[in-house]
C-alpha cells in the first residue's frame, strides 16, 4: 500500500483512538495529580427544624478566588497515589519495619484499602479466566458432537447467561444463594450446617462470585470455540482418524493446536473483562467481603463528598495494571506474527 | 413493584391532567426540574409540584434512590439540568460545599411569608432550603411477642438485648433484632447513631480531623457486635429495605427503623394481617446508660439551584411550594412522614419519630467533611463486624481513610 494511501485509510481510526482513548487518559492522569484547594472553613450557626447549633461551612466566596486563580485545583504531583488509600508507601514501610514475620506484613498490607481490592481483582482475574477456556471449550466441543437438529436450541440456551444483564443475572444468583433461597437451603441441608451463609462468610464470597464470573462469560468462550471448530480441516480430522487417533488424540493433537490463536483472543478479552469485575460486587452486596478495583473508583464517586482526584489515580492504576497484565499476551501474538 | 407501578399511573395521570390546570400556582413561566430520593412522601412533594404544570410552565420529576449521584453534577452546569434538588439535612451539605444552591431569602420575602420559621433551614443567616418532614429511626417491634413473653418494649440496647435472648430461648424467632448493616452508608449510619447514643463527638473541637477512636466508639462497636449475634448471618448485606421484608416474613421482632419506612410495613401489601397488624413503634433506644438517645433527626426539604434565570428559580419556588401545601394532604398521604404543613394529624405510627424529637436526640452533623467521615466508616467497619480486627485497630483504619480523603479535599492539611 502506497504510504498516502494508507494513511487516509487508517486516518477515521486514528482519530477515533485520539479521541476516546488517548485523550481521556492524559485528562485522567491529570486529574490524578490535582486535588481541591485547601477549604476555607468558617464556623456559623445553623437553624432549623431541630433548634440552632453551632455548625461549620466552607466559605464559598474565600474559596472562590483560590479556584478562579487556579481553575485545575492545586497540584499534588504523586501524593494521591502514595495516600493511604491508594499505594500507601509510608503504611507499607511503617508495616515492614513493625511486623514480626511475613505473614503480619501481608496481613498488614491487605488491610490497606487499594492492596485488599487488587487482591481480589488478581484472583477473580486469574481463576475465572482459565475455567472460562476450558469450560467454553468443553461446551463447544460437547455441542460439536450432538445431531445437527438439536444444536440451534441448546446454543441458545447455553448463551443465556451472556444475554442477561450482569447486574439482574447476578441478582437471580444472589437471591438463590439467600439463605432461604434454593442453592442456600440446598447447601445447608447438603453440610448439616441450618447456619451455614454464603453471605456472611469472606472465602464463601470469592467463591459464589467467582462461580458467577465463570458463569456469565462461559458463553463467550464457547461461541467463540464453536465457530473456531467449523473450521477445523476435515482432511486433517480424517488421517488422523486413519492413522487410529482415539477422538482425545485428534483433540489433544489436531482440535487444539488449530484452535490456538482463538484461546489467545479469548484470554486477552478474558484478562481485560475479568480486570474490570463490576456488577456482581454491587448485586451480591458483596463489599464487606470483596471489592475490586472498579468498585474502589465506584465508591470514589458515589459518597456524598465525591473524591474524584482519588478516582483519577484510581483509574490511572487499573490502566496500568491492565497494560502489565496485557504484555505477555501481546508479546505472544507479536511474536506470533512476526514468525510470519 | 406494584408501588413502582402506581406511581408511575399517579405521575402519568398527573401529566395528563396538566393540559386542564392553568398557571394554577401563580406561576406564568418558567421549567421546574425535580432531583430527589424515591419514597412515599417525596412522590407526594413532587406530585404536588407537578400539579403546577401548564402552558408555559414546565414541571419534571426525577425520583431515584441515586439521587445524590446525580443532584450535584445536575446542578453544575450552566443554566442547570434541575432547579430543585430534594434533600435531607446529610446531603444539602454536599450542594453547599459545590455551592450550586441559591439563598432563598428574596423568594421567602416575595413568595412564602407564610411559611413557618422553623421550616427555614438557615445557615450563617441565609435561608437554604425548606424542610417539610421530618425522619428519625426509632424501635419498631412485634406487640404481639413481646406480650406473649411479658417482654416490655425495649428502651434501651441492653434491655433489647436481653428481650432478644429471652425471644430466641423461646424458639419464637431464631434471629430476633433486626438491622440495616449493610456495608457501606447503613453500616455507618448505625455507628453514628450508637456513638453519638455514648455521647461521642466526631471530631476535635473547632476543627476537621477525628477523633473516634475512644473508649465511646469502642463501646458503640461492642454493643453493635452483641447486637448482631441476634441478628440474621447475612446482616452486612441488609440495607432497611431487607430488615423491613423480614419483618414482614415474621422473621424479626424488633429493630431501629425509619420513622418513614415504618407505614409500608403496616399496609395491607407484603406481610400478612396478623403481622401487620402487630408491627408498632416505640421511642428511639438509649445505650450504655447515656441520656441522649443512639439516633439522629433527620429533616427533608427542597433547594433551588443556583444556575438558572430568576424566573425558573421564582417558578420552582412557587411549585415546591404548592408542592408541600396543605392540599398534598389526605387520607393515604396523611401517614407518609411526619409532615410540618398545616392540617397535619400524627398517626399512631409517627409516634416513634415525635418520641425521638421530644427526647432530645442530636440532628445528623451537618458539616462540610462528615460526608467523608460517613464513607470511610462504611467501608472500614465491615472489619470489625466480620470479625476480622479488633474495635481500636478498625477506627484507627477508618481514622486513616478519613484523614487521607480528607486531606486529598483540602480539609486537613
Amino acid at each position: 500500500m502506497k504510504h498516502k494511501t494508507f494513511f487516509w485509510f487508517v486516518l477515521p481510526t486514528s482519530l477515533a483512538m485520539l479521541l476516546f482513548i488517548a485523550l481521556p487518559i492524559v485528562s485522567v492522569i491529570t486529574q490524578s495529580m490535582y486535588a481541591p484547594h485547601k477549604q476555607v472553613i468558617v464556623e456559623v450557626e445553623s437553624c432549623g427544624v431541630f433548634g440552632c447549633k453551632k455548625s461549620t461551612m466552607i466559605d464559598q466566596d474565600a474559596t472562590r478566588e483560590l479556584r478562579e486563580a487556579e481553575p485545575l485545583g492545586r497540584f499534588v504531583g504523586a501524593d494521591i497515589y502514595t495516600n493511604r488509600n491508594h499505594l500507601a508507601s509510608n503504611e507499607i514501610a511503617v508495616a515492614w519495619e513493625s511486623s514480626a514475620g511475613l505473614g503480619e506484613f501481608l496481613g498488614d498490607i491487605l488491610n490497606l484499602p487499594f492492596y485488599r481490592a487488587l487482591a481480589f481483582t488478581l484472583t477473580f482475574t486469574f481463576v475465572v479466566t482459565p475455567l472460562v477456556l476450558v469450560l467454553g471449550f468443553t461446551i463447544a466441543v460437547a455441542v460439536n458432537s450432538i445431531p445437527q437438529m438439536l444444536r440451534g436450541p441448546t446454543i441458545f440456551l447455553s448463551l443465556l447467561p451472556m444475554i442477561i444483564n450482569p447486574l439482574i443475572g447476578s441478582l437471580i444468583l444472589f437471591w438463590m444463594v439467600d439463605a432461604r433461597g434454593i442453592v442456600g437451603a440446598l447447601l445447608q441441608t447438603a453440610v448439616g450446617d441450618p447456619n451455614l451463609s454464603m453471605k456472611a462468610s469472606t472465602p464463601l464470597t470469592w467463591v459464589m462470585l467467582i462461580v458467577y464470573g465463570v458463569w456469565h462469560s462461559a458463553p463467550f468462550a464457547f461461541v467463540v470455540y464453536y465457530a473456531g471448530l467449523q473450521t477445523v480441516p476435515k482432511d486433517t480430522l480424517e488421517s488422523a482418524m486413519i492413522d487410529g487417533a482415539s477422538r482425545w488424540e485428534q483433540i489433544r493433537y489436531v482440535i487444539v493446536p488449530h484452535l490456538i490463536p482463538l484461546t489467545t483472543f479469548i484470554t486477552l478479552m478474558q484478562l481485560m473483562d475479568n480486570f474490570r469485575v463490576f456488577e456482581p460486587i454491587v448485586s451480591f452486596n458483596a463489599s464487606a467481603h470483596a471489592t475490586s478495583l472498579s468498585y474502589f473508583i465506584y465508591d470514589d464517586l458515589g459518597g456524598e463528598t465525591r473524591l474524584l482526584s482519588s478516582a483519577a489515580a484510581t483509574s490511572v492504576l487499573t490502566i496500568a495494571g491492565v497494560a502489565i497484565l496485557l504484555t505477555p499476551v501481546l508479546v505472544r501474538t507479536w511474536r506470533d506474527f512476526a514468525r510470519r | 413493584m406494584n408501588n413502582i407501578l402506581r406511581s408511575v399511573i399517579a405521575g402519568a395521570l398527573m401529566v395528563a391532567g396538566t393540559a386542564t390546570s392553568f398557571a394554577a400556582c401563580g406561576i406564568s413561566e418558567g421549567r421546574v426540574s425535580i432531583v430527589g430520593n424515591e419514597f412515599p412522601a417525596i412522590q407526594t412533594v413532587a406530585n404536588g409540584a407537578l400539579a403546577c404544570a401548564g402552558d408555559g410552565v414546565e414541571v419534571k420529576s426525577n425520583l431515584t434512590a441515586d439521587h445524590q449521584k446525580i443532584n450535584v453534577p445536575g446542578m453544575q452546569g450552566d443554566p442547570a439540568e434541575y432547579t430543585s434538588a430534594i434533600i435531607a439535612n446529610s446531603s444539602i451539605v454536599a450542594l453547599m460545599n459545590e455551592d450550586v444552591i441559591r439563598p432563598l431569602d428574596d423568594l421567602v420575602a416575595k413568595h412564602g411569608q407564610d411559611i413557618p420559621q422553623n421550616q427555614l433551614i438557615t445557615i450563617n443567616g441565609k435561608v437554604m432550603a425548606v424542610a417539610f418532614m421530618a425522619n428519625a429511626q426509632h424501635l419498631t417491634y412485634r406487640k404481639d411477642v413481646l406480650a406473649d413473653l411479658g417482654i416490655e418494649p425495649p428502651k434501651t440496647y441492653e434491655a433489647m438485648l436481653e428481650a432478644a435472648e429471652k425471644i430466641r430461648a423461646e424458639g419464637k424467632a431464631e434471629f430476633p433484632i433486626g438491622g440495616a448493616y449493610k456495608a457501606g452508608w447503613n453500616l455507618a449510619q448505625e455507628f453514628v447513631n450508637m456513638y453519638l447514643g455514648h455521647g461521642g463527638e466526631f471530631y476535635k473541637a473547632g476543627t476537621a480531623e477525628p477523633a473516634i477512636n475512644n473508649e465511646q466508639g469502642v463501646a458503640a462497636l461492642n454493643v453493635m457486635k452483641s447486637l448482631s449475634g441476634y441478628m440474621n448471618p447475612d446482616f452486612l448485606t441488609h440495607d432497611s429495605n431487607a430488615t423491613g421484608a423480614e419483618m414482614e416474613a415474621g422473621n424479626v421482632i424488633m429493630m431501629n427503623m425509619w420513622g418513614s419506612r415504618v407505614g409500608r410495613l403496616q399496609d395491607d401489601e407484603g406481610a400478612p394481617p396478623e403481622i401487620a397488624s402487630n408491627i408498632e413503634v416505640g421511642g428511639p433506644l438509649t445505650v450504655g446508660g447515656g441520656s441522649d438517645p443512639a439516633t439522629t433527626l433527620w429533616w427533608d426539604g427542597w433547594t433551588v439551584a443556583k444556575n438558572i434565570s430568576d424566573a425558573d428559580a421564582e417558578a420552582t419556588f412557587l411549585a415546591m411550594k404548592n408542592g408541600i401545601s396543605p392540599s398534598i394532604l389526605n387520607d393515604e398521604t396523611m401517614g407518609q412522614a411526619v409532615w410540618m404543613i398545616d392540617g397535619y394529624k400524627p398517626a399512631a405510627v409517627n409516634q416513634g419519630v415525635f418520641a425521638s424529637i421530644e427526647s432530645g436526640a442530636t440532628a445528623y452533623p451537618m458539616l462540610p467533611y462528615h460526608g467523608l467521615m460517613h464513607t470511610a466508616l462504611g467501608n472500614e467497619l465491615a472489619d470489625f463486624m466480620n470479625g476480622k480486627e479488633d474495635a481500636a485497630k478498625t477506627l484507627a483504619d477508618v481514622e486513616a481513610a478519613y484523614v487521607a480523603a480528607a486531606t486529598e479535599k483540602g480539609f486537613l492539611n
